[in-house]
């Protein structure tokens, strides 16, 4: 049990969960488990990937479960395959879900932040998240499996025949209400909203959080400064939703559940939707105490945890730890790498647009093109920004304080 | 049984029935018909959908579940404000009085809990609506509208966090407003804010950057109580509730609910 709960709490660290969680995500996606066909040369891939783990994990613990989770996770989605989106396979797993969360509430630690009031919510929207998650792609790949037999969609076999609003739709939405007051009359009976002391603008708590639907912003503060993590960040967010119908001009998938006629878009969104952004907010929620130190779900929220802050600057590890100098006064020159690597990084765009992405490029067009690979550029600056924190403790890739220009 | 019947019938056919639902059970085809077109609440509907719109496990109900919420929010919303007075005396006092005094008081929990599942709801809905590429021709303005929508909602759920003056709320707000004082230009931290002067004078700083426009002081205070107060009983929800008839007609005009075109 103490190992269950060690292992745990030393996978769920964001660095651990987040690169078991995209390389698993990655899996699923590309070795097309959606479509429900593993093949066997994959699982090897990973099985190597798992033991080079596990080789190095002797000396890192958490590479060394990273190596378990990594073995057990790809072992069972290998072997159900197509089998995982049977209804009974689904059923069994939600079940195992509800019950690994029933135990963990038998951990102190455990129950005071899961049931904490507004916590609440954010449990339930994990468990939705996820059914809902299986539910669509359930759906896709049924019909992936009619239109691979060249047969259509279910949607289109019923989109000719019409039924009355009133009955069928009325009594649906009727009785959805009553379901929906009773749900809330029930919870709101059950739970009694939070309050606490009243405001006193002289003692912060500690942590101080934002509500929760913000807090995947407030976990980006860990790795970006606030101008970027708080306000441009959350501007392309709502730019980028905004603009996917506009990108995406893929005709086909319009009105229907599939997956293999719209891989890209299926995965780009997936993985900012549920690896980035819910990833995010429930590290924030349920993992980060005070001083917005990281905390593991078994673990006790320590106030006088001690954390090493060792995180230097990109100028700090090229300038003084590579080239043996002093770091220049000039901030254009302490900062050239930084910014040359930034320009490098935004002109990926047109150099790939000149050959290896060149189908694309004139398939969207030019302005299609280049608004849908910025955006994309500034989503994946996130995980790359953390992945470079965890490897090499970089806090900034360009620290302009003269200006709060950091990036 | 046969009583119940007549008494059904009787009340029915009497004048005040019939002067509010003028159709009667819609017992034939075309009194199903008529009962849509004839009410202003059903002819939101068109008179005939299709089958997978009707589909739970198609729609997964999320558009009507966050409809229905927010329809909840303003009920409870409306009986809250009889007893709340938004200024730092009254705050927080009157929400303990609500929950002290008020026999049967859930109205608050049904409001904050609502709140949280509008929100849940709301991107559940855009999950939905994107896994069936339900936002491709013709539908991108009224995609376009729903996100316009998701970020209201989640402005209405942060405006009201404050509105209980208690140490969660301000220090919420205070670590989310604390934000937009990184605004690069327009706030008093951001980057390049620094270079806006005039002569040796810095135009932007903490009296006037976006941080300040948003609270309405240099912290949560009384004007950021009222001006929350305001925007979250009347700003926010007319907005949200002007563009939702929008979102709804488009529905209707983009080729109905969701489904294969």
């Amino acid at each position: 049990m103490t190992f269950l709960k060690d292992f745990i709490n030393t996978l769920s660290a964001a660095s651990t969960s987040f690169l078991l969680l995209t390389s698993v995500f990655a899996f699923v996606v590309f070795f097309n488990l959606l479509e429900g066909k593993i093949r066997s040369k994959v699982g090897a891939i990973f099985i190597a990937f798992g033991t080079l783990f596990v080789v190095v994990g002797f000396a890192v613990r958490p590479l060394l479960y990273l190596g378990i989770a990594y073995f057990v996770i790809l072992f069972m989605l290998s072997n159900l395959g197509g089998r995982l989106w049977d209804k009974r396979v689904g059923l069994r797993l939600l079940i195992g879900a509800l019950a690994a969360f029933g135990l963990s509430m038998l951990d102190p630690n455990f129950f005071l932040i899961a049931a904490k009031p507004d916590n609440v919510p954010i449990g339930a929207m994990i468990f939705l998240l996820g059914i809902f998650t299986w539910i669509a792609l359930r759906k896709a790949y049924l019909n992936d499996r009619q239109l691979a037999a060249g047969g259509i969609p279910w949607e289109k076999t019923e989109s000719d025949e019409k039924l009355f609003t009133w009955p069928d739709l009325v009594y649906t939405e009727m009785l959805c209400m009553i379901l929906l007051t009773i749900v809330m009359i029930v919870w709101s009976i059950a739970l009694r909203a939070p309050l606490e002391e009243a405001a006193n603008p002289t003692s912060s708590p500690n942590p101080a959080k934002a509500p929760w639907y913000f807090l995947g912003l407030q976990e980006m503060l860990v790795y970006f400064d606030p101008w970027l993590a708080g306000v441009v960040l959350p501007t392309l967010i709502i730019v980028g939703l905004m603009a996917i119908p506009y990108i995406d001009t893929n005709p086909k998938g319009n009105g229907y559940y599939s997956f293999r006629e719209r891989k890209w878009e299926i995965g780009v969104f997936l993985y900012g939707f549920l690896v980035l952004w819910s990833f995010l907010i429930i590290t924030g929620t349920f993992l980060r105490g005070p001083n917005w130190n990281f905390f593991g779900p078994f673990e006790y929220w320590d106030p006088n945890k001690l954390v090493p802050l060792v995180n230097v600057d990109l100028s700090e590890i090229i300038w003084v730890k590579l080239l043996g100098m002093p770091l220049p006064k000039l901030w254009i020159l302490r900062e050239s790498f930084g910014i040359l690597l930034v320009l490098a990084y935004l002109s990926l765009p047109p150099l790939l647009a000149a050959k290896p992405f060149r189908r694309f490029y004139l398939k969207m067009g030019g302005p299609r093109y280049y608004v849908g690979s910025f955006l994309f550029l500034f989503m994946m600056a996130l995980p790359i920004k953390m992945v470079l924190r965890w490897l090499f403790n970089l806090k900034y890739i360009v620290h302009i304080q003269e200006i709060f220009f950091n990036i | 049984m046969a009583n119940l019947k007549s008494v059904q019938e009787g009340i029915v056919n009497s004048q005040i029935w019939k002067s509010v639902f003028r159709v009667g059970i819609p017992n034939t085809n075309r009194k199903r018909v008529l009962a849509v077109l004839g009410s202003l609440i059903l002819h939101l509907h068109p008179v005939k959908v299709r089958r997978s719109g009707v589909r739970m496990s198609y729609t997964w109900c999320m558009g009507g579940t966050s409809f229905f919420l927010f329809l909840v929010e303003t009920v409870t919303g409306l009986l809250l404000m009889f007893y709340y007075r938004p200024t730092i005396e009254y705050a927080f006092t009157d929400i303990l009085d609500l929950r002290e005094q008020a026999p049967f008081g859930i109205m608050r929990e049904m409001h904050r809990w609502g709140a949280h599942a509008m929100v849940i709801a709301v991107w559940l809905h855009m999950f939905r609506v994107f896994m069936t590429g339900s936002y491709k021709p013709p539908r991108e303005f009224n995609w376009n509208i729903g996100v316009i929508l998701l970020v209201l909602t989640l402005l209405l759920s942060f405006t009201g966090y404050l509105l209980p003056w208690d140490q969660l709320a301000i220090w919420a707000i205070t670590v989310g407003s604390n934000m937009a004082r990184a605004t690069p230009g327009a706030g008093n931290e951001g980057p390049m804010s620094g270079l806006i002067k005039l002569g040796d004078i810095r135009l932007i700083h903490a009296g006037d950057d976006a941080r300040f426009a948003l609270i309405g002081g240099r912290s949560i205070g009384p004007s950021t109580l009222l001006r929350f107060y305001v925007l979250h009983c009347m700003v926010i929800p007319l907005a949200a509730g002007f563009l939702m008839a929008i979102h709804f007609w488009r529905v209707r005009k983009d080729g109905g609910i969701s489904g294969p075109l």
